[in-house]
């Protein structure tokens, strides 16, 4: 088991933004978690990665506990982040981005004394392959497409090799055929991590959801399954429909 | 290997500095005056680089960067005094004996000799830096609360060396030096030492802080300033990078101050209140932030103009300042170094940011 989430609750000035009995997630699975918006989807995810501290629960990664320690605690376990809004270095060549996520000791001393390890810069050149920014290694993230910026976060998530990886959103503003690309890079990836994906978009949860899908609701868990039985299931669709996104009908 | 602009303009600097203008002293033709007064811009221009590391790399704004060049000059200073107090066979410096002080303070024991006084003048405002610099960045303190918090800090000691019973002279400051090292500091050859020290100094300056700014740990630096909280999720620890900057930054006002004091002949508090550190900010913003050499131009450029002025018209400097300032921030937000690039490229040489941003190697 790579992560398991007992009774996990967190309110924010009396709301109750999430209530989770049991969640948990196999080393290597890939699973995809949908729901409508405000059901705390993001709002697990900051808790999983240590930006917002849970009431109460209990959170086991790795036969680890993980509620109380700080971001950088929690990412040296082996958990990675991407968020909803790309979140990379503007400043920095694409390059750059890529060097400073690279799994490699972080101190201040090493970093202002020592040499690049040897490996790292194949490393790089690989990973910028495989997200399709090989071109563009040498030009500064800030000007970088919005879809090039989620590959070069999803690249900087994935190079500092954690054992679960978080990916908030990742088709957002793509191109179906960006998109499509992105779900075949997420399926290699559960190859070798454990992956959770929150995605609106159905064709792409219906892409990458080989496994289990999670439903969310008003901070709750609806139900879990495969995406057929997911999509077919009565409450379900009550949920998604009175709102705006009605995609789940037209499927 | 091809001579890029960027090298060339090092090189016509130091040329400039350490062999045109020294010669023209000796030859007669540059005063010793100015000679002193560019010694003094050189101070200036370390403490510069300590802010641009702190300001225009990692984005903090410390305003308190006048407190740590005073604390060097300070140090440095009250070496300079106990040797005078020597030379003139008595017991305590004089500010003591008309305060009533019989014996000399413990604190004031150390700085009897060279070296301690050297060492005291980087290590006092570094420890200073790393003891603020440790609860500013565990509360998570930014942005403008830390602009406002380290500018509390600077008119707290600025207070605090105001008064007589610091027994660091109060008002009036350390002043009345005679000698360094047994050389008369009056003498112009002293002067034109001095001078040439602080140059160097300089340059070494420079070059630690361009090694740093080009480490992994100079990259980390500048994405604190880009994305702090994705620095953290990166695994890097944001407090020990900051405090490292800051203290590093400290360090440099400290040499800066520990140089300009045997240069100027006196160290008071003027020195160190708010002004003086908000001035410091703005050397750098008007020579162009995030680039070392802007640091540099910006402390060398804005002094020069400024005595220039004050001894032209006396009261228009602020106002010339200001309108400097307004023009930085609305036209050229990359200061006078920006213009020079965009002058630059217009006239056909390419710099290396230009390079940067269209992704050629």
């Amino acid at each position: 088991m790579l992560l398991e989430v007992n009774e996990l609750a967190v309110s924010f000035g009396g709301v109750q933004a999430l209530n989770l009995q049991h969640f948990q997630l196999e080393d290597r699975e890939l699973r995809v978690i949908i729901g409508p918006n405000g059901a705390g989807k993001s709002t697990f995810m900051d808790i999983l990665c240590g930006k917002t501290k849970p009431d109460t629960g209990s959170i086991v990664f790795n036969g680890k506990p993980t509620r109380g320690l700080t971001e950088v605690q929690i990412a040296e376990m082996g958990i990675g982040r991407k968020f909803q809004k790309p979140s990379v270095f503007p400043g920095l060549s694409v390059y750059e981005n890529m060097l400073l996520a690279t799994r490699m000791k972080k101190d201040v001393f090493t970093s202002l004394f020592s040499r690049m390890p040897a490996g790292v810069q194949e490393k790089i050149e690989a990973m910028a392959e495989r997200v399709g920014l090989t071109s563009a290694l040498h030009k500064q993230a800030g000007a970088l497409s919005h879809g090039q910026k989620q590959w070069l976060e999803i690249a900087i998530v994935v190079l500092q090799d954690p054992r679960l990886l978080l990916i908030d959103e990742p088709a957002a503003g793509m191109s179906d055929r960006e998109a499509e690309k992105t779900g075949e890079l997420l399926l290699e990836l559960s190859k070798q991590h454990g992956v959770i994906v929150i995605e609106h978009d159905m064709h792409f949860v219906k892409q990458i959801a080989t496994k289990l899908v999670s439903v969310l609701v008003n901070g709750k868990l609806l139900m879990e399954g495969p995406f057929e039985e997911v999509k077919n299931d009565q409450r379900v669709i009550d949920c998604y429909l009175g709102r705006v996104n009605a995609q789940l009908e037209k499927l | 290997m091809q001579l890029k602009p960027a090298k060339l303009i090092n090189i016509l600097f130091i040329l400039f500095f350490a062999v045109v203008l020294p010669v023209g002293n000796m030859l007669g033709l540059v005063s010793v005056n100015s000679i002193s007064l560019w010694g003094r811009y050189f101070c200036f221009a370390i403490a510069a680089l300590g802010i641009d590391l702190i300001w225009g790399y990692t984005g903090i704004m410390s305003m308190c960067q006048a407190f740590f060049f005073c604390l060097g000059g300070y140090c440095m200073g009250m070496h300079l005094l106990l040797k005078a107090t020597a030379l003139q066979q008595q017991l305590l410096p004089e500010f003591m004996t008309w305060n009533d002080i019989t014996t000399l303070p413990w604190f004031w024991e150390p700085f009897h000799g060279f070296v301690p006084a050297l060492v005291l003048s980087l290590l006092v405002p570094a420890a200073v830096a790393f003891v603020i610099g440790y609860f500013i960045f565990r509360s998570r303190i930014k942005g403008v609360y830390m602009a406002i918090i380290t500018q509390a800090l600077a008119l707290s000691m600025y207070l605090l060396f105001l008064r007589n019973e610091t027994n660091l002279g109060g008002t009036n400051g350390l002043t009345n030096f005679k000698t360094l090292l047994g050389f008369e500091l009056h003498k112009p050859g002293t002067k034109l030492g001095l001078y040439l020290v602080t140059l160097a100094m300089l340059c070494v300056a420079y070059g630690c802080c361009y090694k740093i700014v080009h480490s992994k740990f100079g990259k980390v630096l500048q994405a604190i300033r880009d994305s702090e909280p994705r620095v953290g999720y990166t695994a890097y620890r944001v407090l020990h990078y900051k405090l490292a900057a800051f203290v590093v930054a400290a360090a440099l006002g400290g040499l800066a101050g520990m140089l300009y004091v045997p240069q100027t002949g006196i160290i008071t508090p003027g020195r160190m209140d708010v002004k003086a550190s908000v001035e410091m900010l703005m050397w750098v913003a008007l020579g162009g932030r995030g680039n070392l050499k802007g640091a540099v131009i910006g402390a060398l450029l804005v002094n020069c103009v400024y005595s220039y002025c004050t001894s032209v018209f006396p009261q228009g400097w602020l106002f010339i300042l200001g309108m400097l300032y307004i023009l930085t921030v609305l036209y050229f937000d990359k200061g006078f170094l920006g213009l020079f690039e965009k002058i630059g490229s217009k006239i056909g040489i390419k710099t290396n940011s230009e390079r940067y941003a269209t992704g050629s190697k």
